[in-house]
């Protein structure tokens, strides 16, 4: 669960939450528009942009572009490759913007808010049947949802999921799914805590696995004040306002009683391993392996996972005392780690 | 002859292979792996080919100003490339469906582009019998496209 986009319901009298309001609203207006009015390819389905695609992409496929095979195949004439469908839309060199296309108002509205920088994560695309030579697509456009604000590996940024159908007269022929993040740069001056989604992932050079950055917890709203915790030398447990129920990890919601009213408290830091892993393989960038990863059960009664430290790896066993402690990562993220417990047992 | 412009072994004339069949594949059937070499005229040729014109896909001056290491390769391309390394296996007459893909790591000029694939399920959809195939492509830098593939077989061979 590290690279869900959660809605954002901010708070109401700070900057950003205004900046929030703001696309929020942009969000709900172009959204409101539905699809834009249809923009036809500038040519029809053809036999030479095809040739030049299978050329480029190696691809020796003779229903493309052999006509007397693919009269006898099982599509009785000459078809597009399915993954042509935008190059036909494609605005070319010199494209024009359509007024009412909503990539762009939207865009538009997060450059504004400081959500410059842009990249592309999924594109799912349907195609309904195969297209012949010498029909004419157009295309609609028409954003479905945006989601943010999130923190991700290179910014705080909004999703922006936008859903693209192309039409022969009044049929759809192929649709997509476009889903890409608007992010204001992590060198920014709002700092970025990296999650292993969207624009790649954290793998570092295997052949040294001590290389690269470790890889560094996602935080968000929900779980904000365990890290500001561990960089105070706490560790923090949330607890439901409402019926004092522990629970972790941090979420909204009470499973118990469906309040959204977490509070938290401070754990005494003592627990004993109720299970264990020793990592060999693959390398993890930033970790000297092995390395032994523990099921604490805290003496407050929730577990909680954590790196085991200061005991040789085949010495751990289920029911070691242990004690938290605390390693500074980088400048915004702490660790709770443990170690066996050396005092008052 | 002129080399290949890719580096990949074309074979651009008739002689198409035989399409497989519905039966002959089953859930965890591995695909072929595939080592692409990503040469700079290969990121300028497919973006074009795309119609996709964007800087950062043929002027490495621009692209490295813009904070990428080199050029690299087009959303477009890395589609089509899932889709064509599927029915290079699957054979001519496999009827694709749908192609999925999820962006990972650029794909810069100079690098490999390895794909590897296997069918992961049979499921009936459309009233078809599809295959769902599952397409990794793996660069120097780490993952750069994890794709979805939705295929038809023909039942029996023509």
């Amino acid at each position: 669960m590290t690279s869900t986009a959660s809605s954002a319901t901010a708070a109401k009298d700070t900057g950003p939450a205004r900046d929030n309001e703001s696309v929020h609203a942009a969000a709900e207006r172009i959204s409101a528009a539905g699809e834009s009015r249809p923009r036809p390819g500038r040519d029809p389905v053809n036999l030479p942009m095809i040739h030049n695609w299978a050329e480029a992409l190696g691809d020796g496929n003779p229903v493309y572009t052999n006509a007397e095979y693919a009269e006898t195949s099982v599509h009785g004439g000459l078809v597009a490759p399915p993954a042509m469908a935008q190059v036909w839309t494609m605005g070319g060199l010199h494209p024009e913007p359509a007024p009412d296309d909503p990539m762009r108002a939207m865009t538009a509205a997060l450059d504004e808010a400081g959500y410059t920088s842009v990249v592309a994560t999924n594109c799912e695309q349907t195609y309904h049947r195969y297209l012949r030579h010498g029909e004419h697509v157009a295309v609609t456009t028409k954003l479905e949802e945006v989601t943010g604000p999130k923190r991700t590996g290179l910014g705080e940024g909004w999703f922006l999921t936008l859903r693209y159908t192309w039409y022969v007269d009044t049929e759809a022929v192929a649709e997509m799914m476009f889903r890409l993040l608007k992010f204001r740069p992590a060198d920014g001056d709002e700092p970025a805590r990296p999650t292993p989604e969207p624009a790649g992932d954290n793998t570092a050079d295997e052949s040294d696995p001590r290389t690269g950055s470790p890889i560094l917890p996602a935080i968000n709203r929900d779980t904000a004040y365990f890290w500001e915790g561990t960089a105070a030398g706490e560790l923090r447990i949330q607890r439901c306002g409402r019926c004092g129920l522990l629970r972790h990890p941090p979420g909204p919601m009470c499973s118990e009683c469906g309040a959204t009213k977490p509070t938290h408290l401070v754990a005494c830091g003592h627990g004993q391993v109720y299970s264990y892993v020793v990592h060999h393989r693959p390398p993890v960038p930033g970790k000297e392996l092995p390395l032994v990863i523990a099921l604490v059960e805290l003496d407050e009664g929730v577990r909680v996972l954590g790196e085991l430290h200061g005991i040789d790896p085949d010495e751990v066993h289920i029911g070691l005392d242990v004690e938290v402690f605390f390693r500074q990562v980088d400048e915004q993220v702490t660790l709770p780690c443990w170690r066996p417990r050396t005092e008052g047992k | 002859m002129l080399a290949p412009p890719n580096g990949r072994e074309m074979i651009m004339t008739v002689v198409a292979g035989r399409t497989l069949t519905a039966p002959e594949v089953v859930p965890g059937t591995a695909l072929p792996e595939e080592r692409i070499e990503v040469s700079p005229t290969f990121v300028v040729s497919t973006a074009i080919a795309t119609r996709d014109f964007q800087d950062v896909h043929h002027d490495r001056d621009l692209a490295v100003a813009k904070g990428s290491e080199d050029i690299f390769l087009n959303i477009l391309t890395t589609t089509g490339l899932v889709q064509r390394y599927v029915t290079d296996w699957a054979g001519p007459e496999a009827l694709v469906r749908g192609v999925s893909v999820k962006l990972g790591v650029p794909c810069y000029a100079h690098d490999t582009l390895t794909l590897f694939g296997q069918v992961l399920e049979q499921v009936e959809e459309s009233s078809e019998n599809r295959l769902v195939l599952e397409v990794l492509g793996r660069c120097g830098r780490g993952e750069h496209v994890r794709g979805t593939v939705r295929l038809v077989l023909p039942e029996v061979e023509s």
